[in-house]
């Protein structure tokens, strides 16, 4: 493995990334999957780096899996996404952050169709006006909440309270990093570092102290692509790709997964606990599982942030074998307690590793 | 006498010049490099008849030593002004010279093969090009992967850059598929106990003894031809490569392990062409080959009188058809210049 090599192509795909000020599109599954991301996206943002951030509640769904499911026509999700432009340019808003994977591909997909077709974006202003008055400007930049991480890394580096290195041996943690398909296979140029070895999550592992293996499938799907998961009688194609990556990263014994999607994270974390459940496998050390976390979630943990305020007791792969090796510590008995204390008891499904 | 500047000291260059000089002209040929015979250097030996590469060296560094025309070597042309019927050259070591006529012979450059990032050239340790292995299967050269051992089973990925929407290029590069057949015939010669797998879209085998090459390749070798094109490759934890494809014959998805992986990357005009073209006031196609005018009667003939072109830079050519290209191009000149 050549590293130049890569860095070349890192190098062929930068992408301009703004620096303040921007309207945040919220995810429609991850506050439910990883309920404590999001609040910590915005927590790094406004505490932590002291960025203007502004969501606003009437902000809806962009419908993505609804249309990548044939279920929503395009005319109605480009008006969808055209409504959501018209709340950021009502707040006086010109950038977007986008929470999930899946949006960020379909507002770049919206905006590349209106570039190439103009007459689709009359069309669609058109439906906006009538159906609720609203105008909209189409955002100066669309960036994933990842990216922004990503710009911010050294920034994020330099306030961290534990590295990416394992306190016991000192060497540097091995992530898995896994790209969600639709930040940068529908158009390379839109992600940092582009489609085959995407650089966005590297920048981010490498500069809070851990390094990345490149194992054989990196590229392949998480177990999530939405025919195989919402079509209940498919399900079975989902796990056994989320299985065919976990037997290909195995031999290199990784610490953690982290990833940039909603739906990534929340089957390579889900699915392990099902394949114990099923085969009596894990793919972790000693018999655990290997922790599955958000990008938010470890810049959390690497800014010293408390694991279970970010949720991080909803993972069914338990994440207390990376908090061990990273030093964090953490109260067992708060696991599954709320902020005043009160347990809310444990949850009857055990977790992958237990 | 008049006067010719061949721009290119390559195959096409040194022929042309060699064609001209014999009918009596007088010949300078400006090569960029420090030796002439350009890309036919790195060259093992040549398709279909396996033709050591050095041979054909040997003859065109015959050919500059024995006949009378000047070679101009590490110079590059800076500027080309036309006057009174006459073309006034400047070269990059301050040169100046004065043509009747000029032939533009400034080959092709290889396919960047990191432009396939799929393929993972020069990040992943053994995957190489066809370029590569010419020098690898050069005598004395040891074929050897992880650890020191030698591959036991090796693929060669056809149409890498050529006929590719994604790279930009969407001609046939025409050579990779018989250098392909030929490489892989090598490497079963000097490795007999490897398995070979080629993966194409169509097989191509255009010229004389080609087709013949594929079927031995077949049924003397053992080489495997499998219709299909890479998706992706991804090293492994020993460094053996997990390629993945389909056998869109059968109809089935295909992954498989191989040690080595052979990429037979395409032909482009590359950016000394497209330099020389502005110079000269010439234009190109879309594939940013030189432009000839006439494709049946008169492919050596540029946009601007009496500048004229030979060999691949015109399209991607095979040495044999670079030859006689190069050939034509000197008959044209000459026919011209007594015209004129």
């Amino acid at each position: 493995m050549n590293k130049e090599g890569k860095i070349q192509v890192w190098q062929d795909y930068q992408k301009e990334i703004a620096d303040d000020r921007y309207f945040y599109v919220r995810s429609c599954i991850r506050q439910n999957f990883f309920p404590g991301a999001e609040q910590t996206f915005l927590k790094i943002l406004r505490s932590e780096l002291g960025k203007d951030i502004y969501e606003n509640p009437h902000h809806t769904t962009c419908s993505g899996i609804g249309y990548h499911s044939d279920i929503v026509p395009f005319d109605t999700i480009q008006t969808i996404v055209a409504r959501q432009f018209a709340l950021m340019t009502e707040a006086g808003y010109q950038n977007l952050a986008v929470s999930c994977i899946t949006s960020f591909g379909i507002y770049n997909e919206i905006i590349e169709t209106w570039k190439e077709h103009p007459a689709e974006l009359e069309k669609v202003r058109n439906y906006l006006k009538s159906a609720t008055g609203r105008k909209f400007e189409i955002p100066q930049n669309v960036a994933h909440a990842g990216d922004i991480i990503y710009k911010f890394r050294e920034n994020i580096a330099a306030r961290k309270k534990f590295s990416l290195i394992n306190q016991q041996t000192g060497k540097p943690l091995k992530f898995v990093e896994h790209i969600g398909c639709h930040y940068s296979k529908m158009f390379p140029s839109k992600g940092v570092g582009g489609a085959e070895f995407p650089y966005v999550l590297v920048g981010m592992i490498e500069s809070w102290g851990g390094e990345v293996i490149d194992y054989p499938e990196r590229r392949h799907c998480c177990g999530f692509g939405f025919r195989q998961y919402l079509v209940m009688s498919n399900r079975g194609y989902s796990v056994s790709n989320s299985r065919k990556k976990f037997e290909s990263m195995e031999p290199y014994k990784p610490d953690a997964i982290v990833s940039n999607c909603p739906g990534c994270p929340m089957f390579m974390d889900r699915w392990q606990y099902v394949i114990e459940e099923m085969e009596g496998k894990t793919y972790g050390e000693n018999g655990q599982g290997i922790p599955v976390l958000t990008y938010e979630e470890l810049a959390g943990l690497v800014l010293g942030y408390n694991p279970w305020d970010m949720g991080m007791q909803m993972h069914q792969t338990n994440v207390e074998p990376l908090l061990n090796k990273m030093g964090i510590p953490y109260n067992p008995d708060l696991k599954y307690a709320t902020k005043e204390g009160r347990q809310i008891g444990k949850p009857t499904m055990v977790s992958c590793g237990c | 006498m008049k006067h010719i500047v061949i721009i290119g000291g390559g195959i096409a260059g040194i022929e042309t010049a060699s064609a001209l000089t014999d009918a009596g002209h007088w010949v300078t040929v400006i090569e960029k490099e420090a030796q002439v015979g350009g890309k036919l250097n790195n060259w093992s030996c040549l398709f279909p008849t396996f033709t050591p590469a050095e041979k054909i060296i040997g003859e065109l560094q015959g050919k500059c030593r024995n006949k009378d025309f000047s070679i101009l070597n590490k110079t590059e042309v800076r500027t080309i002004h036309r006057q009174k019927g006459k073309f006034s050259i400047a070269t990059s070591n301050h040169q100046k010279l004065e043509a009747d006529a000029i032939v533009v012979a400034t080959g092709y450059e290889l396919f960047d093969a990191r432009r396939k990032e799929e393929y993972g050239y020069k990040i992943y340790d053994h995957v190489i090009t066809s370029a590569d292995l010419e020098e690898l299967l050069k005598p004395g050269n040891d074929i050897t992967v992880a650890e020191g051992k030698h591959p036991k089973r090796i693929a060669f990925v056809h149409c890498v850059g050529s006929r590719d929407e994604k790279s930009g290029n969407h001609y046939c590069s025409k050579v990779c598929c018989i250098t392909g057949v030929k490489q892989a015939i090598e490497l079963k010669k000097r490795l007999p106990e490897a398995e070979i797998f080629c993966f194409y879209m169509d097989l191509r085998m255009y010229g004389k003894h080609f087709e013949e090459l594929y079927r031995e390749a077949q049924e003397k070798y053992d080489i495997q031809f499998i219709r299909g094109r890479l998706s992706e490759a991804s090293e492994k934890i020993d460094k053996s490569l997990l390629i993945k494809s389909e056998d869109t014959l059968s109809g089935r998805p295909l992954k498989m392990n191989v040690d080595l992986l052979v990429l037979l990357a395409g032909m482009e005009a590359g950016k000394g062409t497209a330099a020389t073209a502005v110079i000269c006031g010439i234009g190109c196609e879309e594939s940013g080959f030189l432009k000839t005018t006439d494709s049946f009667l008169k492919s050596n003939f540029s946009e601007q009188e009496g500048i004229f072109l030979a060999g691949s830079c015109t399209a991607p050519m095979s040495v044999n058809d670079t030859i006689l290209h190069a050939r034509s191009a000197a008959m044209e000149v000459n026919l011209w210049l007594k015209n004129h």
